[in-house]
């Protein structure tokens, strides 16, 4: 099967690459890319001038619910989410029932997502055992297996020891530890930021101290271990101090952030609407403004939808009833080009780096996040001149927890391409 | 008719009350102050309309004060009682108040320990929502008795000084009284140990101290919160030995307010806990005429939000 993209512009930072191009695609590979490849008609042809074309998205944090909570999203429906939205590539979460914390629960994971054929899945897999905080899982086994990174995402590694140790154990598997850095003894039963918006409204607050203290720990061990250490959904001024100044010292971490942390802040939450409960908490606007200023500046190498499928009566509750987190996967592009890059706070080279050329580094998928003949072809086409308003019927993932439902704005995906496929093409 | 300017369909919280609205429905339950003395109680005001007690959280003293303040307006009145622990397994909050309003209530009072939790019910009932505590957010009635109170003491609501004692972080009584005195232009001085009272209070318009005695200092009113060590405050300060050495309300602490000050609490007691026992029972306390007004001020309450309801019936 060959598959001709014409005249799109070719936006690939891993390559330095902005121009104008033809990209034939043969036998789900990039064949060919040069100023002029003749039509033909025995060849798909995709019109894509006025278009960019972007190496493939990729979301390297969501949770897909898959295997044990298929009543709020399946591989299956998550992946045509991640389509829909332009990601070609996902990591998955491993807190699904039973854990992702052994080799036969990553092989279903990669079996099941092969059979959807929508998207490339790549599982991470647990840290430890049962996402209990104390023994490591079978790291090596799990890699070979499929995994490609691990986290006990949805808990901290509490033990120091046991961060420690797993840092160190995969320095011979060259993947990342990815952190969900919040100290629970601090946190606790919080439920929004801790603050004067939650002493007002009477809500169990989660300090800023809960993120900052295990990120500097976290960079702490990392400064002497050396291996990769990635620490997810940054939340507050003070974690981006810290990476800031790890980074200087050429400390060996990276970190990422929310759609919803850079564009909301925690006054939302003062309608009690569940939608807006995540974790980490919505933080103030000086919080937001850093976590910006991290984009700008490199503090933060890459988006995440952390998308978190919830079903209706799940999130239908009392604010303190109802579980954190919100879907992001169909929105995160056109939110962010809407609000950062056409406002001009970051460039569209910029964006491209965080939602693909950045993940693919992170997670050392070495044939992604690059438009390069004889890689696989996973592109994105965006058109930037289409105007979007976010509705909740159109979403294709099971949940509608989104906090961007009836946002306006411009810049949408109009193809996702995965292995030389249209998984998605807009209508 | 003066009562326009009422314009709630619920009773959320004191933040969604205007000050006028505020001296409205004191106004009104002095009135009903005055006829509870009389032989007959009773009026027809509520006569036809049903009022649905909803408690999640034990209470005694609320529950009962809102169920005589509705059947003295005539209501028709239902308890509700069910534990929190049963609306996490089995039913949800809103099929619990769908199957309620199914019976065509037209009144929901409804306690919560979940801060919100009738904010929530808002968004779907078509009832008037009566928030009678939600968790550590609001319970709007007590700080109305206690205004209706102060206000009978010094006959004005205006250019005083409170001082509030205690937990703050988890009192809901507090945050209702910080906001209506914030709104009346009173004096606030929060009291208790740093970990039981953010210093982010002050943005709520109150001075925060950790000194009983430099924060009682010339009060009109001294209010003191329920030490709850139910709500888990037993992390927050050592033993209640040293927080009754810091904090507690006695003879000598208490006169280093004004000589015409009263001492006021929403109960239940902990008595020679945070508050002298004598000191309680002297002439100063005011706590058992706040109970009397409570049953005026919800019927007073319920009174204003009756008429909202008809319109959308009709």
């Amino acid at each position: 099967m060959k598959l001709l993209i014409k005249n799109g512009r070719l936006i690939d930072p891993a390559t330095g690459t902005d121009n104008t191009y033809d990209i034939l695609i043969d036998n789900k590979k990039i064949k060919e890319i040069s100023s002029l490849i003749k039509k033909n008609p025995s060849i798909k042809t995709i019109d894509a001038a006025g278009f960019v074309v972007s190496p493939g998205f990729i979301d390297m944090h969501v949770h897909l619910r898959e295997p044990g909570f298929e009543n709020k999203e399946t591989i299956e429906t998550g992946s045509k989410a991640a389509a829909h939205g332009g990601f070609t590539s996902i990591a998955c979460m491993a807190n699904t029932s039973p854990v992702n914390d052994n080799r036969t629960v990553t092989e279903y994971i990669i079996a099941r997502s092969k059979e959807v054929g929508i998207v490339n899945i790549f599982p991470i897999a647990a840290i430890s055992m049962n996402l209990e905080g104390k023994n490591i899982t079978q790291m090596d086994d799990l890699v070979e297996g499929g995994a490609v990174g691990f986290s006990d995402d949805g808990r901290c590694v509490m033990s120091a020891d046991l961060i420690r140790k797993s840092l160190e154990y995969t320095k011979m598997l060259d993947v990342p530890i990815i952190e969900h850095p919040e100290e629970h003894s601090i946190s606790g039963d919080g439920q929004v930021n801790e603050g004067f918006i939650s002493y007002k409204y009477g809500l169990r607050g989660i300090l800023n101290a809960a993120e900052e203290v295990i990120v500097a720990r976290d960079i702490i061990l990392q400064e002497r271990i050396k291996s990769k250490l990635h620490l997810a959904h940054i939340s507050t001024f003070g974690s981006i101090d810290l990476i800031r100044n790890a980074k200087k010292k050429k400390i060996k971490v990276t970190a990422d952030a929310t759609p919803h942390h850079l564009l909301l802040n925690e006054e939302l939450i003062t309608t009690y609407n569940t939608v807006y409960k995540v974790k980490p908490p919505l933080r103030t606007e000086q919080d937001r403004l850093a976590l910006i200023k991290g984009l700008q500046d490199g503090t933060i190498d890459s988006i995440i939808s952390d998308h978190a499928p919830h079903t209706r009566d799940e999130k239908d509750k009392e604010f303190e009833f109802a579980p954190f987190g919100v879907i992001g996967l169909e929105t995160s592009f056109s939110v962010i080009y809407d609000r950062l890059v056409r406002s001009k706070i970051i460039n569209l080279k910029r964006l491209i780096e965080l939602f693909s050329t950045n993940p693919a580094k992170i997670l050392n998928l070495k044939t992604r996040g690059m438009v390069k003949p004889g890689l696989p072809a996973d592109l994105t086409i965006l058109n930037l001149n289409k105007r979007f308003e976010i509705d909740e019927n159109n979403f294709l993932s099971k949940a509608n927890n989104s906090p961007f439902i009836g946002w306006k704005g411009q810049g949408v995906i109009e193809y996702t391409i995965v292995n030389g496929k249209v998984v998605y093409k807009r209508s | 008719m003066k009562e326009n300017i009422f314009k709630q369909k619920h009773l959320l919280s004191i933040e969604d009350l205007s000050a006028e609205e505020i001296d409205l429905i004191l106004e009104i339950a002095e009135s009903f102050v005055e006829v509870s003395t009389r032989n007959i109680k009773k009026f027809p005001a509520l006569k036809g309309k049903t009022v649905v007690n909803l408690f999640f959280e034990n209470s005694t003293r609320t529950r009962s004060s809102f169920e005589i303040a509705a059947k003295r307006l005539s209501a028709d009145l239902i308890n509700f009682s069910a534990s929190i622990s049963s609306l996490k397994k089995g039913e949800s909050l809103r099929d619990t108040v769908l199957t309620l309003e199914a019976m065509n209530p037209h009144i929901i009072v409804i306690r919560h320990s979940a801060s919100g939790s009738p904010n929530y019910l808002t968004t779907f009932a078509r009832s008037s929502i009566v928030n009678a505590g939600d968790g550590f957010h609001e319970h709007p009635t007590q700080a109305l008795l206690d205004a209706l109170t102060i206000k009978q003491k010094f006959n004005t609501l205006r250019g005083l000084k409170i001082s509030i004692i205690g937990d703050i972080l988890h009192s809901r009584v507090a945050r209702s009284n910080i906001i209506l005195h914030h709104k009346m232009g009173n004096e606030i001085s929060l009291i208790g140990p740093p970990s039981l009272v953010p210093k982010e209070f002050e943005q709520m318009g109150a001075k925060v101290y950790y000194n009983l005695k430099e924060g009682v200092k010339n009060s009109d009113i001294v209010m003191m919160l329920r030490v709850q060590e139910e709500r888990g405050s037993g992390n927050y300060f050592p033993s209640i030995r040293e927080y009754r050495k810091l904090f507690e309300i006695n003879q000598e602490t208490f006169s280093l307010a004004k000589k015409s000050a009263i001492l006021m609490h929403p109960g239940p007691l902990n008595r020679d806990v945070e508050i002298e026992t004598s000191l309680a029972d002297s002439d100063k306390s005011v706590i058992l005429q706040q109970v009397t007004n409570g049953i005026a001020i919800r019927m007073a309450v319920l009174y204003l939000l009756k008429g909202e309801r008809n319109e959308i019936i009709n």
